[in-house]
């Protein structure tokens, strides 16, 4: 990018960069965004959560929905992985299991995007403490 | 994968690059191509966290986890474990002091809680070697903003109704600055940024422009359009390397893209900066004292009026602001000064950066309200006194401030407040003191860098702190009268009245309050010879208990002058003539039987 002539140039390189700085304005103020958490102990990198993971990252960005992808260690369905871990804002989590690409698209289809409970929920049993 | 999923952020200001901050953003990367995740994660060298206590900083996005003490060598633990299995590392996690445990959301620190970050909005966040990141920030949004939409009147109403005051320290209304440098006519004007931060403590500024430079050059910009000034030129001392080198990369890039030069966006208004440097005196830091030394003159202030806003830099009308005081700018011009002012206290506005020192457990650098209390400063955001010790004193406003006491704890800190208690604002830096400091000292140390910084021009402030200095010494050295209190009184403010600039009419400061406030102190020192925290050395006395004596020898043997004498399992003695008063045998001593008094 050569010299910005008028506000427009400063403008495109702005809404340019503000993609790269996604990750750390979110991480600030994570309140009022989706949480998609995926576990990526032992078991769910060798049950294929790694891809899983990518998936999420690159498709809600794509289809613009505002979200943090983060990972977690083991939760405890290492008969379930992958496992997903996906909270709406102000909703109690929900956690898929067995998820692969097709699942995880129905999750961003339906569950993100319209609330609507998929397949392969896995009752929580635990209480977390923050 | 097309995006980064993670961004590593590692401090990059000068204290955590001191302990290898450097190698730990190497030993990342190298970790990361490693497991080939390079292009999933990024690490970026931000500018300064602000606490710098818990130095070096490393934080995780978008997980906001907050690694402090991080060495080099815990790279691999970190890409391991957080990166690839998403468990966050416990020990690098900051640990509460009162609840004792792990704080992985700095939004749930003490540090952080309480503060508001305006001037250090970037610090931290942003790669300071990148423009694009600022922009992405709304940078040079209010450059645009101001050419484009407002005329130069307009730029100046906005920083005027703001209420921002200077923050180098005497907090002169910023716009009115402005305004009056504007109404100046000349075929050249200058803007002029005062980066000569000499305050010993105080690291502000530099921190400012390590991590955030081009908000500097924003607002330098800003300014030229406002009072008709096309060239700027900052003043910054030779010592900041660091900051010198991210502005040359900072103007570099400005340049490249146009936002400094000829026609910015594409109006009819040019603007450059450029560096001069200066040797680190700290007289240099008073505007008219500073121009000269620009000038290549020597670094002596001359009388005002003329202000710099009529006859400045080359006999021409300059504006001189400081780092700080820039560095606010574009964001009041951005969110509007209705914003701005419903921060602060009525007078003063906005936020105010410090620079916690001395016996605080969370050393750094924070941002907080105008009108926040020294309570809340030193107890909540600081962390309270270092070793359970108790609070004696806060000096604020470095060697032109004064000492507060435990009275003063809960005034609102302003510019006016400050004033009014009898210490000041200064740039920021607030030196805590415990039990443990004698306050007779404090006042001879700042005295001590008074003397030595004092340009020498004027005869009270040459002369005056000269003497001074030498009765404080005087009394430490338990050859203090009554007399010579009134004659150090007496004297601090003459120097005080007749000085010719702020560096002399501030320097009786830190005298005169240690004296309003701990009398008790001086009088002890000089009526019973005694230095009430055992600091001053000639007043001390050590000797040895023969009731708790059990004839060890480790006093003898650690004795550097051999001033000690006595039989094996025989109780010792300390000759006085010969004692240097190192201290050296009460480090020794297991039981307690070597005294001070």
């Amino acid at each position: 990018m050569g010299k910005l002539k008028s506000l427009a140039d400063l403008k495109k390189i702005r809404e340019e960069a503000r993609t790269r700085l996604d990750l750390r304005v979110k991480g600030d103020s994570p309140e009022g965004l989706v949480q998609v958490k995926v576990a990526m102990a032992t078991c769910g990198i060798a049950s294929g959560a790694k891809p899983i993971m990518d998936f999420f990252v690159d498709e809600l960005d794509k289809r613009g929905i505002g979200a943090i992808v983060t990972q977690t260690g083991c939760m405890g369905y290492c008969y379930a992985e992958p496992t997903v871990e996906v909270q709406l804002p102000g909703q109690e989590p929900v956690v898929y299991g067995f998820v692969d690409k097709k699942r995880a698209d129905e999750i961003i289809e339906k569950y993100i995007k319209n609330g609507e409970l998929v397949d392969g929920i896995i009752p929580v049993n635990y209480e977390k403490i923050d | 994968m097309s995006k980064f999923r993670m961004h590593l952020l590692v401090c990059g200001g000068t204290g955590c690059r001191a302990s290898e901050s450097n190698l730990i953003a190497e030993n990342l990367k190298k970790e990361l191509e490693e497991k080939g995740l390079s292009n999933e994660v990024q690490v970026i060298m931000t500018g300064c966290f602000g606490f710098c206590e818990k130095g070096p900083v490393v934080k995780v996005m978008p997980d906001n986890t907050f690694y402090v003490q991080v060495k080099p060598e815990d790279a691999p633990v970190i890409v391991a474990e957080h990166v690839i299995k998403g468990r966050p590392v416990n020990r690098l996690l900051y640990v509460d002091p009162k609840t004792k445990e792990h704080v992985s959301d700095s939004k749930h620190m003490g540090f952080y809680r309480k503060q508001i970050r305006i001037a250090l909005r970037n610090c931290g966040f942003i790669n300071p070697e990148n423009i694009d990141e600022y922009i992405a920030r709304e940078g040079y949004a209010a450059l645009g903003k101001c050419l484009s939409e407002l005329t130069p009147e307009g730029v100046i109403d906005i920083v005027k109704k703001s209420g921002l005051r200077g923050r180098g320290g005497a907090g002169f209304p910023t716009g009115l600055k402005w305004e009056i440098a504007s109404r100046n006519k000349a075929d050249q004007k200058y803007v002029v940024c005062n980066a000569d931060e000499g305050d010993p403590g105080a690291f502000m500024d530099r921190s400012v422009l390590e991590g955030d430079p081009h908000s500097v050059l924003e607002a330098m910009a800003i300014c030229g359009y406002a009072m008709g000034a096309s060239k700027g030129l900052i003043y910054i001392r030779a010592e900041y390397p660091l900051a010198i080198q991210r502005l040359k990369v900072a103007i570099g890039q400005a340049r490249e893209y146009g936002v400094l030069g000829n026609n910015i966006f594409g109006t009819d208004f040019s603007f450059d900066i450029e560096m001069r440097y200066g040797a680190g005196a700290f007289v240099c830091g008073e505007e008219t004292a500073l121009i000269h030394s620009m000038e290549g003159m020597r670094g002596e202030p001359t009388n005002k009026p003329p202000f710099p806003a009529e006859s400045g830099f080359m006999g021409k009308p300059s504006n001189v602001n400081n780092v700080e005081t820039f560095a606010s700018v574009p964001v009041i011009i951005n969110k509007g000064w209705e914003w701005y002012s419903s921060i602060g206290t009525e007078k003063s506005k906005g936020t105010k950066v410090f620079a916690l020192a001395g016996k605080i457990n969370n050393v750094g650098l924070i941002e907080v309200p105008m009108g926040t209390t020294l309570r809340e400063i030193i107890y909540e955001i600081g962390g309270g006194i270092k070793n359970g010790k108790k609070f004696k004193a806060v000096q604020t406003g470095g060697p032109s401030g004064g000492c507060l006491t435990e009275k003063h704890l809960d005034t609102p800190i302003d510019f006016d407040n400050l004033i009014a208690v009898g210490s000041m604002m200064g740039s920021g830096g607030m030196i805590v003191m415990d039990e443990d400091d004698c306050m007779v000292s404090i006042a001879k140390f700042f005295l001590e860098f008074t003397v030595e910084e004092s340009c020498g021009k004027c005869a009270p402030c040459r002369i005056g702190n000269k003497r001074v200095h030498e009765l404080l010494t005087h009394i430490t050295k338990g050859n203090g009268t009554l007399a010579d209190l009134d004659r150090l009184k007496n004297m601090c403010n003459v120097i005080k009245d007749t000085s010719l600039c702020g560096l002399g009419q501030t320097s009786p400061n830190p005298v005169l309050s240690t004296m309003a406030n701990f009398m008790d102190e001086y009088l002890a020192h000089v009526t019973e010879k005694r230095c009430p925290a055992g600091q001053c050395r000639d007043l001390m006395k050590y000797t040895i208990d023969i009731e708790k004596c059990v004839g060890c020898t480790a006093c003898a043997r650690g004795c550097p002058v051999n001033a000690i004498t006595g039989e094996r399992k025989g109780p010792h003695f300390i000759d006085l003539e010969k004692c240097i008063k190192c201290g050296a045998c009460f480090e020794k001593c297991k039981f307690g039987a070597v005294l001070i008094n």
